[in-house]
């Protein structure tokens, strides 16, 4: 059965506000893994860690499976020491973002995330022969590259993830562009991110949304949705769909993906629920149908 | 000290001589496809060009590097290790690579040819540039340029290998090999096709009031006064409006150019054994001088002598510098 998992929170959100939105994720949400730590910034991270071993509890009490994601970029001590720290562990799994990661962990088993670039089956194969149990595609590939890397890995036993709901990760900087907005450096950043929860919007001068700042992250300013795509997803062997935390009710969000995998619910109907949860986000889904990806392919299109 | 290598870019085949003739120790280049990074129109070699280029830059005792530094997807991985076996049959120097696949290959079907670690592998720690080393038996890392001149002197204590480091020209603000910016709005990746902003997709438009819109794919992402020099429109580079920021303003970074003209001789002293010089979309005249000051510069170094290369300001975008992040943490 196809699983549902919830990525990591890309965003400042509070300590507080993480206990509750997991504290809800576990007695309510129908999503079957969730990824836990920070990604973007190292920062942030001790904000947030002391309640982790609760968290991870918490939640797998309630069945979920769940895994540590590691920082996308690794450069300083901390960062380091907080790559070789979580590498070092034996449970729960973890996620690897940086080739860092990959080094301390060796031959262990592992799962790929998003940022380690996984675009094709040669790689993959590579990954698997280190450790790899899981891969998580790049969110930019187009669906017949989708379809090669998710049959090579399911060959090869792994299991294969794409994300299919909320923003989507465009680029990584040294530099932290919410501080460069106030102003300020990474090194004095007070942490202003706080302050945006679903990333902080950029316009164009004509005045059209395009972008979403969240520290040394670039977001899409559209949220992506591949629920129409969900059924040839499934058809060319991914086994998980990875939904974004934002600041939206996830735990309907999880819902109308569940429903509509069980085939409980039309794809158009729960795709027009998910435009309506989505609260005016712009939605798209232009990478996978290989055209820009601020772009929303109608469905009728991809049928 | 270390040899202090120039690497220069060579985007034609005039390019590669100029830069040959203009003392560079090595070039670096790429075929005319999505195998590499900088995949412009008018741009890059044929094999039988990259054959006659490898012969000239060796009898002058030019190195010669090829650049397979995109990603291939899935599907499609034959046209990079073709590249691979067509550089290794013309005789290339290294190869310089970013995915672990096409690393692989390259390193089990070609051992014989060094191989280099590109910047689009975003090898930031000694731990990831290990990773590399020890598993590909990568020779050379070219470093993101998001570390200072005390980080490049620690990781080069800590890695086995040789390192590059970008000193002049176009200075990308984002980590390389993990930007999609340029898909998100025009549909063509930076990863998998080796594009960045397609000047096939830009567009400059005259408003009513005299002012210069450049747009990307429709975008708009930066404006101009009639007295501003309207610039190329790169979105790292472009200004948005923010909350905080209702005037508008450079987002990521002004459109600056990396000059580490000053920094060279601390960057010796560092550990860096290449110095890479940026521009394969550059013309003849450009790659002539700026090779030619660099090589002054650096025999200059070699020799204990005073650096001087004033000249290279007027070549650099707009007129405007930055040292980057090689200088102070502060660019963070």
């Amino acid at each position: 059965m196809t699983k549902l998992t919830l990525g990591p929170i890309a965003y400042h959100w509070s300590a507080e506000t993480r206990r509750d939105f997991y504290a809800r994720i576990a007695d309510e949400c129908p999503v079957d893994e969730v990824y836990l730590g920070e990604v973007i910034c190292s920062k942030r991270a001790p904000f947030h860690e002391a309640d982790l071993p609760e968290t991870i509890e918490r939640l797998g009490r309630a069945g979920k499976r769940v895994i540590l994601s590691t920082l996308a970029e690794v450069m300083l001590k901390r960062e380091r020491k907080a790559t070789e720290d979580l590498a070092a562990m034996e449970d729960p799994e973890i996620e690897i973002n940086n080739a860092a990661g990959l080094f301390a962990r060796g031959r262990r088993p592992h799962r790929i995330g998003p940022f380690m670039n996984a675009y094709n089956e040669t790689t993959i194969r590579w990954m698997a022969a280190q450790g790899a149990t899981h891969v998580c595609l790049p969110s930019e590939m187009p669906a017949p590259a989708i379809a090669v890397a998710a049959h090579a890995a399911r060959d090869l036993g792994l299991g294969v993830e794409v994300q299919v709901f909320g923003r989507v990760s465009l680029a990584v900087s040294a530099r932290c562009y919410h501080a460069r907005a106030h102003g300020r450096t990474k090194d004095n950043c007070q942490f202003v991110c706080e302050e945006d929860p679903d990333g902080m919007p950029l316009r164009t001068r004509d005045d059209l949304p395009i972008l979403r700042v969240n520290g040394i992250q670039t977001l899409s300013e559209s949220y992506l949705d591949l629920l129409p795509e969900t059924p040839r997803l499934v058809a060319d062997g991914v086994s998980h769909l990875r939904l974004m935390p934002q600041q939206v009710d996830m735990i309907s969000v999880a819902q109308v993906f569940r429903d509509a995998l069980d085939g409980q619910l039309p794809l158009a109907e729960a795709d027009a629920r998910l435009a309506d949860l989505s609260e005016g986000a712009g939605l798209s889904n232009g990478f996978y149908h290989g055209k820009a990806g601020y772009r929303r392919i109608a469905m009728a299109a991809s049928a | 000290m270390s040899l202090a290598e120039l690497i220069c870019p060579a985007g034609t085949p005039a390019a590669l001589r100029t830069a040959v003739d203009a003392g560079a120790d090595a070039v670096y280049c790429g075929f005319q496809d999505a195998t590499n990074a900088r995949n412009f129109p008018g741009l890059n070699f044929t094999p039988d060009e990259l054959a006659a280029s490898v012969a000239y830059a060796h009898e002058r005792g030019t190195k010669v590097l090829l650049a397979l530094n995109t990603y291939p997807p899935a599907g499609k991985v034959d046209l990079w290790r073709q590249a691979a076996d067509t550089g290794a049959r013309i005789g290339v120097d290294a190869f310089i690579v970013a995915d672990m696949g096409v690393a692989d290959y390259i390193a089990r079907t070609h051992p014989q040819i060094r191989l280099h670690l590109s910047v689009q592998a975003a090898a930031s720690s000694p731990e990831a540039i290990r990773y590399y080393c020890e598993n590909f038996g990568v020779k050379r890392v070219v470093l993101p340029r998001i570390l200072t001149i005390p980080e490049i002197r620690q990781i080069r204590k800590d890695i086995p290998c040789e390192i590059e480091t970008f000193i002049f020209g176009n200075h990308g603000l984002m980590v390389e090999g993990r930007c999609s910016l340029t898909n998100y709005l025009t549909g063509q990746s930076t990863n998998m096709d080796g594009v960045c902003s397609p000047a096939s997709d830009v567009n400059y438009l005259r408003e009513a009031d005299g002012s210069m819109s450049s747009q990307l794919a429709g975008f708009t992402i930066d404006r101009f006064g009639p007295d501003e020099k309207a610039g190329y429109p790169t979105i790292c580079k472009g200004r948005y409006i923010a909350p905080h920021r209702p005037e508008s303003y450079y987002a990521f970074e002004e459109p600056v150019s990396l000059n580490l003209s000053q920094l060279l001789p601390e960057l010796i002293e560092a550990g860096v054994h290449a110095f890479k010089i940026e521009g394969r979309q550059r013309s003849k005249s450009y790659v002539r001088g700026v090779v030619r000051a660099f090589r002054a510069a650096v025999d200059d170094i070699r020799a204990g002598r005073q650096v001087n290369i004033a000249d290279l300001v007027a070549l650099t975008e707009g007129q405007k510098q930055t040292q980057g992040a090689f200088e102070t943490k502060k660019w963070r």
